[in-house]
């Protein structure tokens, strides 16, 4: 069979110790059996591994940072679009999807290039310190949560929540504190780093359990695919995980992925407690770094995304094999100083 | 002042000093000079280059490639042999 | 001809730094403000020089007041002189309809002078003397009462005032889920101390209370949190109009929405973050809309906001003084335009563009003011073309609080001009001369 050529453009290179998606994504396309996919990648650093993988990477252009603003990267991803007619772009990391969200529409009218991202109202939704109206709102279980700004309302959160207490940041870090003592000292040190306010957390004990899911948008969820870590290394990440068979999980993620009419694709934090009760945790905006497992097992999710992202109307996946594993290991690439100095000097490759 | 041998100097200003592994990016100017230096050109050959080549009174040219010779040597791309 | 001269710079590359697209908007040389060249500006002018740009004023001010009036039938603005009060700018904002809000009797005469008939004035604030207030009264101008002790003086001042009444409201101080709550000003809602409030004021005959107020912070990245307290001044308002049959008169929500300048510690651009005027509009005309007043008795309602309006029409222009190279090795640059004048520098990454052409290189610099003075720092870090002394730069987004809060320090305050709307400029602040200074000055005999 023929297949159609198109390209994608895909954020999140850095296949580190703690990866990026980006790889990962490229991997389920690549290997779409009615696509030919050329791949863009897009890196924020020099030494992002997915620069110089030349057989899941294509070309590659320089992005600048999320910091600069999206007036700075949509003038660059003007250029890009010059130098090549990019179909869909499938953005990564969590810091940069408020900058694509916002200038979505204009990369489609003005540049032609597709994305299949959430709209700002949802995206603001699932943010860790609204977690609780989220879940009230979209049927889910989320752990009691508080947002405080001043130390003393510890205090008075005791009666409810009791210890452990999870303490958080806005954005980011996350405590467990046994004694109000241990509370208000991870208070300080969170407001010092990120400041106010502060996310005072009920903590559930349980096994942590993920799903990566992708929606249409118009309420229907387009595949789940549920998986625990079995090792994970000490930054925190899966080292490697595998697939699950768990109905009610699978269930409780559709009925969140329908509910908010999520479009694109996300990871879905859970703890499963003693009693099989499910709490979410977290809704990660977009594909995790394990989303390749996903294909393994039956539902190559990115490329879906990618027809959709074009107009065309997927079916739902309705099954995948449980018992699949995947396994990260690390690689050396050998690369010559001079494609280093290619992309540092040039922005490109 | 002379450049460390070894140094490559691309064109489009890239340095790569492969005793230290550091890289380095510079701009049109730079490249001039460190092009002169490579040819062992004194500082007031330099510096009358520089004046030559560009638009540049002497005050200027003086104290930027003074300031520009301080930062090579800084990043141990020169030696004073 | 001889190619252009840019100093020679060297950067080591770091893997995992940022790359030379790291902040290109930064990059875009300023050379005209509304078709003036900032050249030609500053020849004239001199440097360091503000200038504002009415045309950006009078397109602000307009979009502000669509984005409300579009959605709910009574609505007045009131120009926040403590922003910006420069004659001109006032008068600006009164031909376009605002009426003026102050927050001290030398503002409040600023808007007499203006012209601003007394009964358009607010007078906010927790500072007014008693001779103020008498004023005030007079003028019939909307007092709006900060603190019980300033309501007693009140009271007081109306008792030897024969067949006069004070048109009076509260603000109200509330939590909206926004840290740091601003309690220090006004009546707290939750404690009732607002509600104990208005019940004194209406037992008083000679005070006539005719509306809310409320300022619940400054950069609010949040419009939600206008909702909320849109909400708590409506169920004020209501409880009022059910215990005494009266209605009220307006509700004033204050200020305190963004502008596009960046915070400093902000992750995003400003620009990328903000609400917009509608963002606003919407969650606190909505909210007034469905609290249950009846179409006939929909309050007036007043917005105070400064930032927002005045912040993108203002613009510093300044000049390289010089360029060394630190202990550290970096780079620093010193500008003219110091903190002395740019107090919002404090709070602020504030964008700085070069004023001309340059060359796709660019080096991170440490941007000094021109201050013999440690605190004179504009930005720590700042990724900028290569400049050299004499080089121009144009400082933007710093209409707001800059020509207020400015500091007679070290030096002496610049020119101010404004570009009207045909191009024109006009000088609206003279730059002060040594005698601005000394003329206030007495040394005693002795000492002479």
């Amino acid at each position: 069979m023929n297949k159609r050529k198109i390209t994608v453009a895909a954020t999140g290179l850095n296949n580190i110790d703690s990866p990026g998606p980006g790889i990962p994504v490229i991997r389920g396309l690549k290997e779409s059996e009615t696509l030919d996919i050329r791949i863009v990648g897009l890196s924020y650093e020099t030494l992002e591994p997915g620069i110089y993988m030349h057989d899941l990477v294509d070309k590659v252009y320089q992005l600048p940072l999320p910091t600069a603003g999206s007036a700075v990267l949509k003038e660059r991803l003007r250029y890009i679009a010059s130098q090549e007619k990019i179909d869909v772009l499938i953005p990564n990391f969590d810091a940069e999807l408020h900058n694509f969200i916002k200038i979505q529409d204009d990369l489609k009218n003005e540049l032609n290039i597709a994305t299949f991202l959430p709209s700002q109202a949802i995206f603001d939704e699932r943010q860790k310190s609204e977690l609780g109206k989220f879940g009230e709102k979209y049927g889910v279980k989320v752990p009691e949560s508080h947002m405080i700004n001043q130390v003393t309302e510890i205090r008075k959160l005791e009666e409810s929540l009791h210890y452990p207490m999870v303490i958080k940041g806005r954005y980011y870090d996350a405590y467990i504190a046994l004694t109000y003592e241990q509370a208000s000292n991870y208070f300080y040190k969170i407001i010092a780093k990120w400041g106010y306010p502060v996310i005072v957390q009920e903590f559930v004990t349980g096994t942590e359990v993920n799903v990566t899911a992708i929606g249409d948008g118009k309420g229907t969820c387009i595949g789940a695919v549920a998986m625990r870590k079995l090792y994970i290394t000490d930054k925190g990440k899966a080292w490697s995980g595998i697939s699950l068979e768990d109905d009610e999980l699978l269930d409780i993620s559709k009925r969140v992925i329908e509910n908010s009419k999520w479009r694109g694709g996300c990871e879905l934090e859970f703890i499963k407690t003693k009693d099989d009760e499910y709490y979410l945790l977290e809704m990660n905006p977009r594909f995790p770094a394990w989303v390749y497992l996903a294909n393994g097992c039956g539902q190559n999710h990115p490329e879906a995304l990618v027809k959709m992202a074009l107009g065309e109307e997927v079916k739902p996946f309705t099954n995948y094999q449980s018992g699949k594993m995947f396994i990260r290991y690390s690689y050396d690439l050998i690369v010559d100083i001079s494609e280093f100095q290619q992309i540092s000097t040039m922005g490109e490759r | 002042m002379k450049v460390r041998k070894n140094i490559a100097i691309s064109e489009n200003g890239f340095i790569f000093n492969p005793l230290t592994g550091d890289s380095f990016s510079v701009n049109e100017t730079g490249v001039f000079i460190l092009q002169k230096l490579k040819e062992e050109e004194s500082e007031a050959t330099i510096l009358q280059n520089l004046m030559d080549e560009y638009e540049l009174d002497a005050h200027t040219a003086e104290k930027d490639l003074n300031d520009f010779l301080s930062m090579l040597q800084n990043y141990q791309l020169t030696t004073n042999e | 001809m001889k190619p252009n001269y840019e100093s020679p710079i060297i950067k080591k590359l770091n893997a995992g730094m940022m790359n030379k697209f790291g902040s290109r908007t930064e990059y875009i040389p300023v050379k005209y403000i509304d078709n003036v060249a900032v050249a030609d500006l500053m020849d004239q002018y001199g440097s360091p020089l503000f200038v504002i740009s009415e045309k950006t004023i009078r397109q602000n001010y307009q979009k502000a007041v669509k984005a409300f009036k579009m959605r709910y039938p009574k609505v007045q603005f009131a120009w926040s002189y403590k922003t910006n009060y420069l004659d001109a700018v006032c008068q600006v904002f009164h031909q376009e309809g605002s009426w003026a809000e102050v927050v001290s009797g030398f503002e409040y005469q600023k808007a007499l002078r203006n012209g601003v008939p007394g009964n358009l004035i607010i007078f906010n604030g927790p500072d007014k003397s008693k001779e103020d207030l008498i004023l005030a009264i007079k003028n019939r101008s909307l007092i709006h009462i900060d603190h019980f002790d300033e309501l007693y003086m009140l009271i007081d001042i109306l008792e030897d005032m024969e067949e006069t009444k004070a048109r009076v409201a509260i603000r109200v101080n509330m939590d909206t889920g926004i840290y740091p709550q601003w309690d220090r000003f006004g009546f707290n809602y939750e404690n009732g101390q607002a509600w104990n409030a208005i019940m004194r004021i209406i037992a008083q005959e000679k005070l006539q209370f005719e509306g809310l107020h409320c300022h619940i912070g400054t950069y609010m990245l949040t419009a939600n949190a206008y909702a909320v307290a849109a909400q708590k001044m409506c169920e004020l308002a209501l409880s009022y109009s059910n215990t005494t049959g009266e209605n009220i008169k307006y509700i004033d929500m204050g200020g305190g929405f963004c502008s596009v300048n960046t915070l400093k510690g902000s992750y995003l651009q400003g620009a990328d973050i903000i609400p917009t005027f509608d963002d606003y509009a919407e969650a606190i005309t909505s909210t007034i809309l469905q609290s249950g007043f009846r179409p006939d008795t929909l309050p007036l309602l007043i917005l105070e906001t400064g930032r927002a309006l005045i912040d993108e029409a203002g613009y510093l222009l300044g000049t390289v003084l010089a360029t060394k190279r630190l202990a550290d090795g970096r780079r620093a640059t010193i500008v003219d335009t110091g903190v002395n004048i740019m107090f919002t520098s404090f709070w602020y990454n504030h964008r700085v563009s070069p004023a001309q052409d340059f060359s796709q290189h660019a080096e991170d610099t440490v941007l000094y003011g021109p201050l013999c003075m440690n605190i004179d720092s504009l930005r720590e870090s700042i990724t900028l073309p290569i400049l050299k002394k004499g080089d121009r730069i144009v400082i933007q987004d710093v209409g707001a609080y800059n020509m207020t809060q400015w500091m007679q320090f070290i030096t002496l305050r610049p020119n101010v001009v404004m570009i009207d709307t045909t191009g024109k400029v006009h000088l609206i602040r003279k730059q002060e001369t040594i005698d601005s200074i000394v003329n206030y000055e007495i040394v005693p005999e002795h000492l002479k």
